[in-house]
């Protein structure tokens, strides 16, 4: 297959899916499956045979649109309606008044528009929008235009160009600019060099990788195209988690799919680059997620981080050298190419250029998928896009960055979400997780529980991280169950700031952000439980209260 | 390939380095006293125990010594008072893992923890300690493993690997529960790959891994590694 | 010198072999010297029945593995100025504390000292303190001061830091400490 082909492929697509007049995208990801997403799916391919509407009606198995709290989720197209909680009781209602009569079924339609205004979708652009095991609808889409346009027009240091122009950082949690990583790679003379795709998403209710490997995979293998061209890689790696079955079932497609079309392989669009993709499933550990253990996992050796230098830019994969990214990042190439970097950079703030994917969860109304552009306000993201509180409950919290995130008070609510205002707060981007607390939960509870998390992902490797966290773990076990010291505070705060600077990789340097958080903006609760032995959410002191019951 | 000369500051003082030396090698070529455990002499660089950390000047993070390379201009600041206080804490938390009781350890008196601990001034560990009761293996003829004694510094692993080439001991499980084991997590006595070198034992910091009956300052050789790798390349 | 002027010492043996004692003692002529400057109000050694008030220094030695050895603790701890570990079971638990790894370790050590190994009329002691669950490092029961580690401590590093002590001088055991 040539370029012109491409072009070809993407019209002759268009005018196939034109000729439907509705189109009914189901959401089959993880989140919607569960619900009866596959039920409600077939529902409709029966619904509109019977219906007699099957030719103007295209039903579609897409990706994540966000809404993940009530699914399954329907869009239909034309109209951009999109109907919350569909069973496969419902199908037939919805068909014949929305398709046939055309009157959409105004109860079951999603009322949280506020959900998706002050959204940006970038990465997610395709999601719940394609047919993700379809890679003619990703082509429809402007799929793989934009590596046909670096390998016509650009050489890869314009490539490299665009993409440090346009700002991007990387997502998966430290910010380095992305542009600056590809030149280290590409400047080395060393070869063959390596490309590896960060899809191990290890924290607790975070799902947004996944979700855009299930909605969009064709997104992920372009950029990794366009990283490949730029730096002179000729093998990548996916090292994806292998507890996502789905995605990597997706991805697997995906991947068959443009090999097929000559879009991976010896000869990328008769172009002579040369660029072969393979997965690696995750040895099921948080720290597998650390870019020098991805490497150790994916040569076959125990998934333990190592110290930097050397970077993988110069040592990575059997001391190649491997630009590592996180798959979100990637996701951002093809947009990056096709707009130009100039365009992207003027997404977000001056000095985070783009957009965010967040896993949005917790005590709020609109718990979901969401992609923001960076710089939007913690306050934008609970009470616009998230709807507000849950039952109206207080505000208590919220946590930014996953298990090794920071727990944010009220105060900070009008914090601009980027890389540089999180860290200064005490928070991380992180893999972006935002968890919303309201007064029901115990913020020393909440330390204890993502400590206990760490402590568990914990390697072994360094001393900070292995004995550190446990140490803090057991001195959370003592202030839950009314053995506590108020001289437990600054112990706390002694070995957590230790943790944090001593430790090895990533993991152990952010593992004690939680604590430390907390005891800077919660402090009160701390002295309260260590002192009066109370806990104002009714969370700790289980036993001491069994205690009690048993005596009387 | 030419090797260029670093030029870098040690607590003050100039030091001329070759290039790719670490930090920890530069400070003690040129007598400045880094303590360090995991680190040997002869085995790949591990960076676990974290005693070795030094700051750079200009850079808020910190550094193992013992695998940071030497760049032009560094200022490396080996002694301050967060230092100390930071190598304090790593002895303590290592002591806290687990039952580490000087006074019936086979390495009393010839155990590099002990002489750090001692060195450093760690008067007490200020967390509650670990009893552990993980398993012990003496089926070797002569080699005992006590992995309650264990710091986990995977230097008998890299000498089993890189010296010995025979890569008998390896690690299983993860965090705090991360133990040494043989083979495929066999007895000792079943393994198929030990050569009974000993190598492990002559490395191993602590009282883990002993040569049984022989006392332990006769069996502890820190100069093993480098002694085999000089021969090796000796031409 | 008056003796009301000088410093009152105590020393304690709880769970130990009283061999911090024994180094307390080895310090040979020095023994005179610190005799000349405190007054000994409560020791092993001395023929006094209750833990006296008003002690500037007390010295402990041995883990805390029984009830009375916990009262006697803390009861010493309220009555002295500076309290002192003493030796390695004293600051980590050491011997007394290698059985805190069984399960039961109470239990488990009666039977098995009074009872498997007994060779005659075996059973469990009644009328003597119960064991706490675990044996302790005496700061995981009350504040400590100071530390003086060693098994036992040698007997110039307790009276260098006893001497400091009492001649008002920091305490830095870098260089100085000896477990084991």
């Amino acid at each position: 297959m040539k370029l012109d082909d491409l072009q070809k492929i993407a019209e002759h697509e268009v005018d196939f899916q034109r000729a439907y007049k509705h189109r009914i995208n189901v959401c089959c990801s993880s989140g919607c499956v569960p619900f009866g997403a596959l039920k409600v799916l077939k529902a409709f391919q029966e619904a509109v045979r019977e219906f007699g509407v099957e030719k103007e009606c295209k039903v579609a198995r897409t990706g994540c649109v966000g809404t993940c709290s009530v699914g399954p989720a329907v869009i239909i197209d034309p109209g951009d309606y999109l109907y919350q909680s569909v069973t496969p009781e419902k199908v037939r209602e919805i068909v014949r008044d929305h398709i046939v009569l055309g009157l959409p079924v105004k109860d079951m339609l999603y009322h949280g528009e506020a959900f998706f205004k002050k959204q940006r979708r970038l990465v997610l652009r395709n999601a719940g929008k394609i047919d993700p095991s379809r890679i003619e609808d990703y082509i429809a889409m402007g799929g793989y235009s934009a590596i046909g346009k670096c390998l016509a027009t650009m050489t890869p240091q314009g490539v490299i160009y665009e993409v440090s122009r346009s700002g991007l950082r990387g997502r998966g949690g430290a910010g380095f600019p992305t542009g600056q990583k590809w030149s280290l790679v590409a400047r080395t003379h060393t070869t063959p060099k390596y490309i590896v795709a960060n899809l191990d998403e290890g924290d607790p209710g975070v799902f947004a990788n996944r979700t855009l490997a299930e909605a969009d995979p064709h997104a992920i293998i372009e950029g990794m195209l366009i990283a490949a061209y730029a730096v002179g890689a000729e093998k990548g790696y996916i090292y994806i988690r292998a507890e996502y079955p789905l995605a990597i079932q997706t991805l697997q497609k995906a991947i068959a799919q443009a090999k097929g079309m000559s879009l991976l392989g010896d000869n990328v669009l008769e172009t002579g680059f040369k660029f072969d993709l393979e997965l690696r499933f995750g040895a099921g550990a948080f720290v597998a997620g650390e870019e020098t253990a991805i490497l150790a996992s994916v040569e076959g050796r125990r998934a333990m981080p190592r110290p930097r230098p050397p970077y993988p830019a110069n040592s990575g994969l059997w001391g190649k050298p491997t630009l590592i990214q996180n798959v979100e990042t990637l996701a951002n190439i093809p947009v990056i190419i096709q707009n130009g970097g100039e365009w992207f950079s003027k997404v977000g703030t001056a000095k985070c250029s783009g957009t965010k994917c967040f896993s949005l969860t917790g005590q709020i109304n609109n718990p979901g998928l969401i992609e923001v552009p960076m710089g939007i306000t913690l306050r934008e993201v609970v009470y616009d896009i998230g709807g507000g509180m849950q039952d109206n409950r207080p505000f208590k919290a919220v946590l930014v960055g996953g298990p090794s995130g920071g727990c944010l008070p009220e105060a900070l609510l009008d914090l601009p979400i980027d890389y540089d205002s999180l860290t200064k707060v005490g928070a991380i981007m992180g893999s972006g997780g935002i968890v919303v607390i309201d007064d029901q939960s115990c913020m020393v509870d909440t330390a204890k529980f993502f400590t206990d998390f760490c402590v568990e992902e914990s390697c072994g490797k360094c001393v900070p991280c292995r004995a550190g966290l446990v140490k803090i773990k057991e001195t959370f076990e003592n202030i839950t169950q009314g053995t506590g010291k108020l001289d437990d505070i600054a112990a706390l705060d002694k070995a957590g700031q230790y943790i944090k600077e001593a430790s090895l990789c990533g993991l152990g340097q952010t593992a004690p952000n939680p604590v430390l958080t907390t005891l800077r903006y919660f402090r009160d609760e701390y002295v309260e439980h260590i002192v009066e032995k109370k806990c104002r959410a009714g969370k700790c002191f289980r036993n001491l209260k069994k205690e009690e019951d048993d005596a009387q | 390939m030419t090797v260029g000369t670093v030029k870098l500051k040690i607590d003050n003082v100039e030091v001329a380095v070759p290039e790719g030396t670490t930090i920890l090698e530069a400070a003690k070529s040129n007598g400045i006293d880094i303590p360090t455990l995991c680190n040997l002499e002869g085995l790949s660089g591990y960076g676990g125990c974290r005693l070795c950390m030094v700051e750079i000047h200009g850079s808020p993070k910190l550094f193992a010594a013992c695998v940071t390379p030497v760049g032009m201009g560094m200022e490396v600041i080996t002694q301050s008072d967060k230092l100390r206080e930071y190598r304090k804490m790593a002895i303590q938390f290592i002591l806290s893992e687990r039952t580490h009781i000087c006074a019936v350890c086979v390495a009393n008196n010839a155990c590099e923890l002990q002489k750090l601990a001692n060195d450093l001034g760690v008067d007490h560990v200020m967390f509650e300690r670990e009893w552990t009761r993980l398993p012990v293996d003496s089926t070797h003829d002569f080699l005992v493993l006590d992995r309650n004694r264990c710091i986990l510094c995977t230097r008998c692993l890299r000498v089993c690997d890189e010296i010995e080439g025979v890569h008998t001991l390896d690690l299983k499980m993860r965090g705090k529960d991360a133990q040494v084991i043989i083979d495929l997590d066999e007895d000792w006595a079943n393994s198929s790959s030990c050569t009974s070198c000993r190598k492990c034992a002559k490395v191993c910091p602590v009282g883990a891994i002993y040569v049984e009956s022989v006392a332990l300052e006769e069996t502890k050789d820190k100069g093993i590694a480098e002694f085999v790798l000089s021969r090796r390349n000796r031409k | 010198m008056t003796s009301t002027s000088k410093v009152r010492v105590a020393t304690v043996w709880l769970s130990g072999c009283s061999g911090c004692h024994m180094s307390f003692l080895d310090q040979d002529e020095a023994l005179i010297d610190l005799a000349q400057q405190i007054q000994l109000v409560y020791s092993p050694i001395m023929d006094v029945k209750v833990f006296p008030e008003n002690v500037d220094v007390t010295l402990i030695e041995g883990a805390v593995a029984n009830e009375d050895q916990e009262e006697l603790l803390k009861f010493a701890r309220e009555r002295t100025k500076i309290l002192i570990s003493l030796g390695d079971c004293a600051v980590t638990g050491n011997v007394p504390g290698l059985r805190n790894g069984i399960t039961n370790s109470a239990d488990a050590v009666l039977k098995r000292a009074f009872v498997e190994t007994a060779d005659m009329n075996p059973q469990i002691p009644t009328d003597v303190p119960t064991l706490l669950p675990k044996a302790l490092p005496l700061h995981e029961v009350v504040k400590v001061d100071f530390y003086i580690p060693g098994c036992p401590p040698p007997a110039d590093l307790i009276n260098w830091v006893i001497s400091r002590l009492m001649r008002g001088l920091p305490v830095n055991m870098e260089g100085r400490s000896k477990f084991g």
